[in-house]
C-alpha cells in the first residue's frame, strides 16, 4: 500500500506545522526581550545565584492573579544592602514586571504582590545590591488558565 | 468611575527598630492595553497603576515600578523598620494621571 495522505490530513498536518512554527516564533521574540530587559538591567554584568528567592506557586489555576514574593538575603546595612530588584516573566507579550527599590528604611529586602501570567513559564528576579554585583533567581509557574486577553 | 479608595494595613504603634510589615491594596483596572473591546475590536488604551512609592517622615521606604504584567486591583506587602514616631505616606500614580495617596500614623509603643 502507498502512503497516501488524504487530502484531510494534509490540511491537519499543514495546520499543526504552523502552529508550531508561530509558537516556537512568538517563544524565541519573547526570549530576546527577557535577554534584553536583563542586559538594560545589569548592564552586561554577571548574576549569581543564591541570594535572591523567588516564592510562586508550583501551579497557578488562575493566571489573573498569582501571588508572588520576592525575598533578598541582606543585612539592609552598610555595603549588604538591596537598592532595586528586577521582576521578569519569561512567557508574558512583555517581559517586565515590577521593580522594587528597598531603602535602609527597609528592614528585609522582601516584597510581595500579586500578577498576571499568560501561561505556563519562568518568573526571574534580579538584584541589584549596593556594591555592584547582581544576584538572581528563577521559578518556573504551571498556568492553567491565561491571564491575558479576555 | 466610583472613587478608588486605597486600603493599607499599618500597625497603630510600634516600638523604636521594630520591623513591620506593611500591606497595600487599591482597586484599580490596571487595563493591560493588551485587550481588545469585544463589540468594538479596539484596542483598550492602556490605564495602569505604574508607580507605587511609600515614604515615611519624607524618606524613601519602599518603591515600584509596576508593568502591566502586574494583576488588577494591585497588592503590595512589604516591610519596614520603625525608628520613630512619624507618619507614613503612601502614594499611586495611574497612566491617566490619577494621584491617589493616604496615609497613617505610627506611634512609639
Amino acid at each position: 500500500m502507498t502512503a497516501q495522505v488524504s487530502r484531510r490530513g494534509a490540511m491537519a498536518l499543514g495546520l499543526g506545522a504552523g502552529i508550531a512554527a508561530t509558537l516556537g516564533g512568538t517563544r524565541i521574540a519573547f526570549a530576546s526581550k527577557m535577554d534584553e530587559a536583563i542586559a538594560a538591567f545589569t548592564g552586561g554584568a554577571e548574576t549569581k545565584t543564591g541570594l535572591v528567592t523567588v516564592i510562586a506557586p508550583e501551579i497557578a489555576e488562575n493566571g489573573n492573579t498569582v501571588p508572588i514574593e520576592i525575598a533578598v538575603d541582606s543585612a539592609m546595612e552598610g555595603d549588604d544592602m538591596v537598592e532595586e530588584v528586577l521582576v521578569l516573566a519569561d512567557g508574558n507579550p512583555n517581559p517586565g514586571v515590577a521593580t522594587f527599590k528597598f531603602s535602609p528604611l527597609s528592614a528585609e529586602a522582601t516584597a510581595s504582590t500579586r500578577v498576571r501570567l499568560a501561561q505556563t513559564q519562568n518568573i526571574t528576579a534580579i538584584a541589584r545590591m549596593k556594591d555592584g554585583s547582581f544576584h538572581t533567581d528563577t521559578r518556573a509557574v504551571k498556568v492553567t488558565i491565561g491571564g491575558c486577553g479576555g | 468611575m466610583a472613587k478608588i479608595k486605597p486600603r493599607v494595613k499599618v500597625p497603630k504603634s510600634a516600638e523604636v527598630g521594630e520591623v513591620v510589615t506593611i500591606k497595600t491594596l487599591i482597586s484599580h483596572p490596571m487595563e493591560s492595553g493588551q485587550r481588545k473591546d469585544k463589540k468594538t475590536g479596539e484596542m483598550i488604551p492602556r490605564n495602569i497603576v505604574n508607580t507605587f512609592s511609600v515614604t515615611f517622615n519624607g524618606e524613601p521606604v519602599f518603591e515600584a515600578a509596576v508593568e502591566p504584567a502586574v494583576s488588577a486591583n494591585p497588592y503590595f506587602e512589604f516591610q519596614m523598620r520603625v525608628p520613630e514616631a512619624g507618619e507614613l505616606a503612601f502614594k499611586w500614580v495611574a497612566d491617566d494621571g490619577e494621584v491617589y495617596e493616604i496615609s497613617k500614623t505610627i506611634k512609639i509603643a
